[in-house]
């Protein structure tokens, strides 16, 4: 077993999440099942290979349409119209009516 | 009028000719929608008003005799991840249940104003994660070639409707297969475009590197239509790519003689299907005597990609589902007295366990200590897995694979064994991870009578050379 009951809780904390007991055993027995496939990785010799995190800029200097097809964040710093006040805290749990609302953070 | 079989061209003609109204085309769909969609269970919101009011002034239009936009009345359907602005959109969560989208996805406007009807959201696996649509938090969807069997995932209910006659095409989306293997479950065809091709905007993100909106639909060339409403850059998504976009449904009927395709023999190794090789190989062949060249190719590392694939997205998605926190747009838990607990007890009673497992499994990739050994080798062999393609697609121009490795399975088969459940998409998750378009279509049904696919893959935006090729397929079935 790689994955431990301990490792779950903290994990589930980094994510803010609070597992029930029952939870907690079936996550310590799922993630050690995936985790064992996920090992399989281990079998390949990656020294010097570069890490791809995502495709478009890679692919873009490598084939035929040129590294102009995409414009990542090169917009210019216009100010733009939003989503109202009244729109952005429609969906909200609790507001005042002008900010979103949250439970008291620091006691005195 | 078959409603089960209406494509869109026929669908628009009958709204040109004023033989049927656009308004009697929606409520049609409808009907079709209150006579089964209680066994299916592909709807999660019916949206009648926004529906009649598109169709009311389609007529307008068509009475007028104007000229009429590309989808004029044409019924269709968006899966619940794509926001509908005034629309109820939950992503499948209790989390999202009240949330009411306050603006339309890039994909869902466009569609609509080339004058397609809404009738309403589809149901989907939970935030888009599952490969049977069993995880959806409202109920699962069923088969409608099978009503014991799923009818694939996560884009479930955007495949049934199709099939079950609801609406004309929908929008799903795909971040590891969840167009194509639903579409391949349900005997309809599913477009995998290239990353970039199409807005992500408005979608509710689950992995963004491997995130695609793509269109389903009951042939290729009403795929291709719908495709070619919603590519193209769109400046509301910095990784929506500038390449022109083709007229692909002028792809359908182009020849196909010279074209070389590529198969990999890594696809077609144990625990494939022999009814699923068989209908293949019979494609393949008619391909060959289409004037088409079959070679053999090698992509080396697919049996790494389902470890890869479950890295990287799960990582994604810790990150991107950290935005539902009871805060802003999901429901909150009543209980809690402090911020710290509020966070934990919103999202502990707000996510599924999928959900959860897929946001545990991310956020121990991503930890101290182990981000190196999983995150960071998953991203260098993802760099391996993509340079399997790109050696590939040099000397062929597309490449024939299966879809899944069995037909659609039964509800509750593989619900107790994760792992079981995501080796299901061994054949679609590489091309997420490369980025590259594939399209899923019918090749025949098994002796049970449940429909089989095949997948046809391309290099980075060549969706043209995909579609014609899937013509190609399509109509030697005829």
């Amino acid at each position: 077993m790689k994955v431990t009951e301990k490792d779950v809780a903290y994990v589930a904390d980094l994510a803010n999440l609070e597992l029930t007991p029952e939870e907690s055993v079936r996550m310590v027995a799922d993630l050690n099942s995936i985790l064992g496939h996920i090992d399989k990785l281990n079998e390949l010799d990656t020294t010097n290979v570069e890490p791809l995190a995502e495709v478009a800029s890679a692919f873009a200097s490598a084939e035929r349409h040129g590294s102009e097809q995409f414009a990542y964040a090169q917009r210019a710093d216009e100010v733009k119209p939003g989503l109202s006040r009244e729109v952005a805290l429609a969906n909200a749990p609790d507001t005042d009516g002008t900010c979103f609302k949250v439970p008291k953070v620091i006691e005195r | 009028m078959n409603i089960n079989t209406l494509t869109i061209g026929a669908a628009r003609s009958l709204v040109e000719s004023r033989e049927v109204s656009a308004q009697a085309l929606a409520e049609a769909h409808y009907e079709q929608i209150a006579g089964r969609d209680e066994t299916i269970g592909s709807f999660l919101t019916l949206t009648r008003e926004r529906a009649l009011a598109q169709a009311e002034r389609i007529d307008r239009l068509a009475e007028k005799g104007d000229p009429l936009p590309p989808l004029a009345g044409v019924p269709v359907a968006f899966k619940d991840v794509l926001m509908t602005r005034g629309v109820r959109t939950t992503a499948g969560s209790r989390f999202l249940d009240k949330f009411v989208a306050p603006y339309d996805a890039t994909a869902v406007s466009r569609v609509e104003a080339a004058g397609a009807i809404c009738l309403g959201k589809l149901n989907c696996d939970e935030f888009a994660m599952g490969s049977s649509n069993e995880n959806s938090a409202f109920h699962p969807v069923r088969n409608p070639h099978d009503t014991s069997r799923v009818p694939g995932g996560s884009s479930g209910g955007s495949a049934a409707a199709v099939a079950a006659g609801f609406a004309v095409a929908t929008l799903g989306s795909d971040t590891g297969g969840s167009i194509r293997q639903p579409a391949a479950f349900c005997g309809v065809v599913g477009i995998l475009p290239t990353y970039g091709r199409v807005s992500r905007y408005g979608l509710i993100a689950f992995a963004s590197s491997l995130d695609h909106v793509g269109p389903l639909a009951r042939s290729v060339e009403d795929a291709a239509a719908l495709l070619e409403v919603i590519a193209g850059r769109d400046p509301l998504d910095s990784t929506s790519a500038d390449v022109p976009v083709g007229k692909y449904s002028l792809e359908c009927g182009r020849e196909v003689k010279g074209l070389r395709i590529g198969i990999p023999g890594e696809y077609f190794a144990e625990g494939l299907d022999p009814e699923i090789r068989q209908a293949i190989e019979r494609r393949i062949d008619g391909l060959r005597r289409a004037g088409c060249e079959i070679v053999n190719v090698s992509l080396p590392h697919t049996e790494y990609a389902i470890p890869v694939y479950y890295i990287v997205a799960t990582a994604e998605a810790s990150a991107n589902l950290a935005r539902f926190d009871g805060v802003r747009y999901t429901s909150r838990s009543p209980q809690a007295k402090t911020l710290a607990d509020m966070y934990r007890r919103s999202r502990n009673e707000g996510f599924g366990a999928e959900v959860k497992r897929r946001i545990l499994l991310g956020t121990y990739a991503l930890s101290a200590g182990y981000y190196d050994a999983y995150y960071l080798k998953a991203q260098q062999v993802r760099t391996l897995l993509t340079r399997d393609f790109q050696n590939a697609f040099t000397s062929v121009d597309a490449i024939i694979t299966p879809v899944t490795p069995t037909a659609a399975f039964k509800l509750g088969e593989k619900t107790d064994d994760p792992m079981a459940m995501y080796l299901s998409d061994i054949y679609t998750v590489t091309a997420n991870l490369a980025g590259i378009p594939g399209i899923s279509l019918p090749c025949g049904n098994n002796r049970e009578g449940l429909p089989l696919g095949i997948q046809i893959l391309g290099k980075h935006f060549d969706e043209a050379t995909v579609i014609r090729l899937a013509h190609a397929i399509e109509q030697d079935q005829r």
